[in-house]
C-alpha cells in the first residue's frame, strides 16, 4: 500500500485547515499572551513590550506560590479522589453486557448535557444550610426528637464555604474526565489475561493490582492528566463553593486581567500555570517512553 | 460593581424576560453580550406597545435618519422605553448589552465601535474621561435635567455633568436577617462586619477588592479615596483579622446568601436587597452611619458617536418623568429623577431600603477612579488577604 504522505497534494488539501486552526487560534493567540508576559502597563490601556522579568519575579512571590501549592494540592487531591471513584465505575462498564454499557456511559456522559454554571447552583442548593442534605439530615433528627430521644436542638452542618465543597464540587465536574480514558483502556484489555490470571490462583485483588493496573497504566496516566489539568486551572468552582480561604490561581488571573488592569502579571500567571501543566507532560513522555523501553525487552 | 453573577432566580427572570436586575445572566457564563441585540421596535409601525404617558411630540432637532445605537446594562430599561422614543422621535434605537465596566471599557480602548449613547458608572465615566474617549454634552439640548433631584444637579465625580447625566444610583451598605441580629440591635456600623465577633460565621464580604478596601477606609475613619499605603496596609490588617469570621467573599450575589439563610450580615447594593426584602419581610438593610461607598450609572455620548444630535434627544428623553418613572417601575433601582420619583407609587417612593435617609447621603461618597498604581496597591493587599 502508498503510504499517503507520498500524495504531496492530498496531504497539503488536509493538513491546511487544522494547521491553519492551530495557527489562528492556539499559536497567535498564546504566542501574544507569552508576549505579554514580558511586558508592561502603560497608562490605562496599553501594554509595553519590554521584556522585562519583573511579572515573572512577581508571579514567584512567596504569597503566590503558596496560592499556586495550594492550587496543585486541590487539584491533587480532586485527581486521586477522581481515580479511585472511576475505576471500579470503568471497570464495571467494561465487564457489563452491551446494553447496560451504553446505558452507563451515557449516565457518565449525561452531566456534561448541562452547563457547568447551572452544575454549581445544583451543588449549592445540595450542600447549603438549608439544603437537600441538611434538610434531609433535619427531617431524620426531628424523627428521633419525635420518639423520644434526647437529641438537643439541630445544628445544620456546614458543608458550603469551605475546601471540602470545593473539592466535592470538583470531583463531581471531573469525574467523567477520568472515567472515560479509564474506560477506553479497560475495554481494549484482553480479558483471557484476566482469566489466565484468575486460573493461575491469583486473588480478585492481585488480578486487579498485577494484571490489570499496570495495563491500564496509559489509560490511567491519560485520566490523570486530563483530571489534573482543568482541576488547577478550575475558576467556577472555587469562587462559587468556596470559602474565604479558598484562592485557587485562576481567580488570581481572572482579577489581574479585569479589575486590576494589569495584563502582563495576568500573563506571567497564565503561563507559570502552563509551565506546570508542560512538567505533567514530560513527566508523561517520560513514563510512556519507560514503557516502551519495558515493552521492548 | 463590575463583575455580575446570575442568581438562579435571575437565571428564571433572563430566561422569562422579564426584567428584575440588571444583571445578566450572560455575565455569568463569561459570555460577551454583544451581539445579543434588540431592535427597539421591530418596524411594525405606531402599533407597537407603547405607553400611554409617553410625550406626544417629540422633536428631535437636526436629527440624523440613522438608527441610534445604544449600549446598556441587561434588564435595564423600561419595558416600552426603546419604543416609545421611536414613536416619538421616529428614530430607531437599537440596543447592545454589556456585562461590566470592564468589557465596556474594552471596549472602547480601540476606538468606538459605533455607539451614540453608552452607560459606564461614575468611575469608569471618569476613567473615560480621562482617556479622552466621552463627547461633551451640549445641555442646551437637553433640558429635562431640570428634573434631576436637587443633590443630583451637579456631580462630584463629573463636575457640571459636562460628560455625563445619571440614570439610577445605588449605596453599598449591611443586609441583615433581623430574627437574627444580636440583641435585636441593627448593625448600623461597618464593625459588625470588620471588627466584631458577634457575627463570625454568618458574615459574607463583598468580593470585588476595590470596594471591599473602600468600605474598609471608610470604617478606619477615613476617605473612601484616600488610598494611601499606609492606609491600605492598615485595612489590610483589619481584614486579616477579621477574616476567620467570615463566610465567604460573594460576588455580587450576597442577596441570595442572605435569602437563603447561609449568613445573616451581608454587604451589598440597597438594589440587591430591596429586591429580596421585598419576598421576606424578615430582611433589612441599613447604610451604616460611618457612611458608604455610593455610585451611579450615566449615560454619556462616546467620541465618535455617529448621530450624536439623536444621543443628546435619547439621553433627554431618558429624563423625562413619565419614560423615567416607566424605568423605574421596571428595574426597580433608585432614581436620581425627581419628576420621574414623584410618579412612582408611595411603596417605591418611602421604601427604605431604595432610598436611605439624605443624611446618610450626605456621608458617604462616590468611589474616584484612582491611578493604575494605586489600584494595584489595593489589589495586591486584596491577594493578600485572601491567601491569609
Amino acid at each position: 500500500m502508498q503510504d499517503w504522505r507520498e500524495d504531496r497534494k492530498f496531504f497539503l488539501i488536509t493538513m491546511a485547515p487544522p494547521t491553519l486552526w492551530f495557527v489562528i487560534f492556539f499559536v497567535v493567540p498564546m504566542s501574544l499572551v507569552w508576549l505579554y508576559s514580558f511586558g508592561e502597563t502603560t497608562g490605562l490601556i496599553g501594554v509595553k513590550i519590554s521584556g522585562t522579568f519583573a511579572n515573572y519575579a512577581r508571579a514567584l512571590d512567596p504569597l503566590i506560590l503558596t496560592v499556586l501549592l495550594d492550587s496543585v494540592w486541590i487539584a491533587g487531591l480532586t485527581t486521586l479522589i477522581c481515580l479511585i471513584a472511576a475505576f471500579p465505575i470503568a471497570l464495571a462498564m467494561t465487564f457489563a453486557s452491551p446494553k447496560t454499557k451504553a446505558w452507563l456511559l451515557m449516565l457518565i456522559m449525561l452531566p456534561f448535557w448541562t452547563n457547568l454554571l447551572i452544575r454549581t447552583y445544583a451543588m449549592i442548593s445540595v450542600l447549603g444550610t438549608k439544603g437537600l442534605i441538611n434538610s434531609g439530615a433535619e427531617a431524620v433528627h426531628n424523627l428521633l426528637v419525635g420518639i423520644g430521644l434526647p437529641m438537643g436542638a439541630f445544628a445544620p452542618m456546614p458543608l458550603l464555604y469551605n475546601q471540602t465543597a470545593v473539592i466535592i464540587g470538583l470531583i463531581y465536574v471531573h469525574l467523567p474526565f477520568m472515567v472515560l480514558p479509564l474506560y477506553a483502556a479497560l475495554d481494549r484489555l484482553d480479558k483471557s489475561l484476566i482469566e489466565a490470571s484468575l486460573d493461575l490462583g491469583a486473588g480478585h485483588f492481585q488480578t486487579i493490582m498485577r494484571i490489570v493496573v499496570p495495563l491500564a497504566l496509559p489509560g490511567i496516566v491519560a485520566g490523570v492528566i486530563i483530571t489534573f489539568i482543568p482541576a488547577l486551572g478550575s475558576y467556577l468552582t472555587p469562587e462559587m463553593l468556596g470559602g474565604p480561604n479558598d484562592l485557587m490561581i485562576a481567580s488570581l488571573i481572572e482579577r489581574q486581567f479585569k479589575r486590576a488592569n494589569d495584563w502582563p502579571f495576568g500573563a506571567a500567571l497564565s503561563f507559570l500555570l502552563m509551565y506546570i501543566t508542560l512538567a505533567f507532560f514530560i513527566v508523561r513522555g517520560m513514563i510512556d517512553k519507560d514503557a516502551a523501553k519495558r515493552g521492548g525487552h | 460593581m463590575t463583575i455580575k453573577r446570575a442568581t438562579p432566580e435571575e437565571t428564571l427572570h433572563f430566561m422569562k424576560g422579564t426584567p428584575g436586575s440588571r444583571r445578566a445572566f450572560l455575565a455569568a457564563l463569561g459570555a460577551t453580550a454583544a451581539g445579543f441585540s434588540l431592535a427597539g421596535c421591530g418596524g411594525g409601525g405606531e402599533a407597537e406597545a407603547t405607553s400611554a404617558g409617553a410625550p406626544a411630540a417629540f422633536k428631535v432637532e437636526g436629527g440624523e435618519q440613522a438608527v441610534l445605537k445604544f449600549y446598556n446594562w441587561d434588564t435595564y430599561i423600561g419595558e416600552t422605553t426603546l419604543a416609545d422614543f421611536k414613536t416619538a422621535s421616529n428614530v430607531e434605537v437599537q440596543m447592545d448589552l454589556f456585562a461590566s465596566n470592564d468589557e465596556l471599557f474594552a471596549k472602547f480602548s480601540a476606538g468606538n465601535p459605533g455607539y451614540d449613547v453608552i452607560m459606564p458608572s461614575n468611575d469608569y465615566v471618569e476613567r473615560m474621561v480621562a482617556e479622552d474617549l466621552l463627547m461633551e454634552l451640549d445641555h442646551s439640548k437637553i433640558p429635562n435635567k431640570a428634573n434631576l433631584l436637587p443633590e443630583f444637579q451637579d456631580s462630584q465625580f463629573d463636575p457640571g455633568w459636562k460628560h455625563s447625566m445619571p440614570y439610577v444610583w445605588l449605596i453599598l451598605g449591611i443586609g441583615y436577617r433581623k430574627s437574627k441580629l444580636k440583641g435585636g440591635v441593627v448593625p448600623d456600623s461597618w464593625r459588625s462586619v470588620f471588627e466584631s465577633e458577634d457575627y463570625a460565621g454568618r458574615i459574607s464580604w463583598l468580593g470585588e477588592s476595590q470596594d471591599l478596601f473602600r468600605l474598609a477606609f471608610k470604617y478606619l475613619g477615613k476617605s473612601l479615596n484616600d488610598t494611601s499605603a499606609e492606609l491600605v496596609k492598615q485595612a489590610e490588617d483589619l481584614l486579616i483579622k477579621q477574616k476567620p469570621r467570615i463566610t465567604n467573599f460573594h460576588s455580587d450575589d450576597g442577596q441570595d446568601l442572605l435569602a437563603r439563610g447561609e449568613v445573616d450580615l451581608v454587604i451589598e447594593y440597597n438594589g440587591d436587597i430591596a429586591q429580596i426584602a421585598a419576598e421576606d419581610d424578615d430582611i433589612g438593610f441599613v447604610v451604616p452611619s460611618e457612611g458608604s461607598l455610593k455610585s451611579t450609572d450615566c449615560m454619556a455620548i462616546p467620541k465618535g458617536a455617529p448621530s450624536p444630535n439623536n444621543a443628546h434627544a435619547f439621553i433627554n428623553f431618558m429624563l423625562d418623568g413619565q419614560v423615567g418613572a416607566g424605568i423605574a417601575k421596571a428595574i426597580q433601582y433608585p432614581t436620581p429623577n425627581k419628576a420621574a420619583k414623584d410618579l412612582m407609587d408611595e411603596a417605591y417612593k418611602t421604601n427604605p431600603i431604595t432610598f436611605p435617609s439624605a443624611a446618610i447621603l450626605e456621608k458617604s461618597e462616590f468611589g474616584k477612579f484612582t491611578g493604575p498604581d494605586e489600584a494595584r496597591r489595593i489589589e495586591e493587599a486584596m491577594t493578600r488577604v485572601k491567601a491569609a
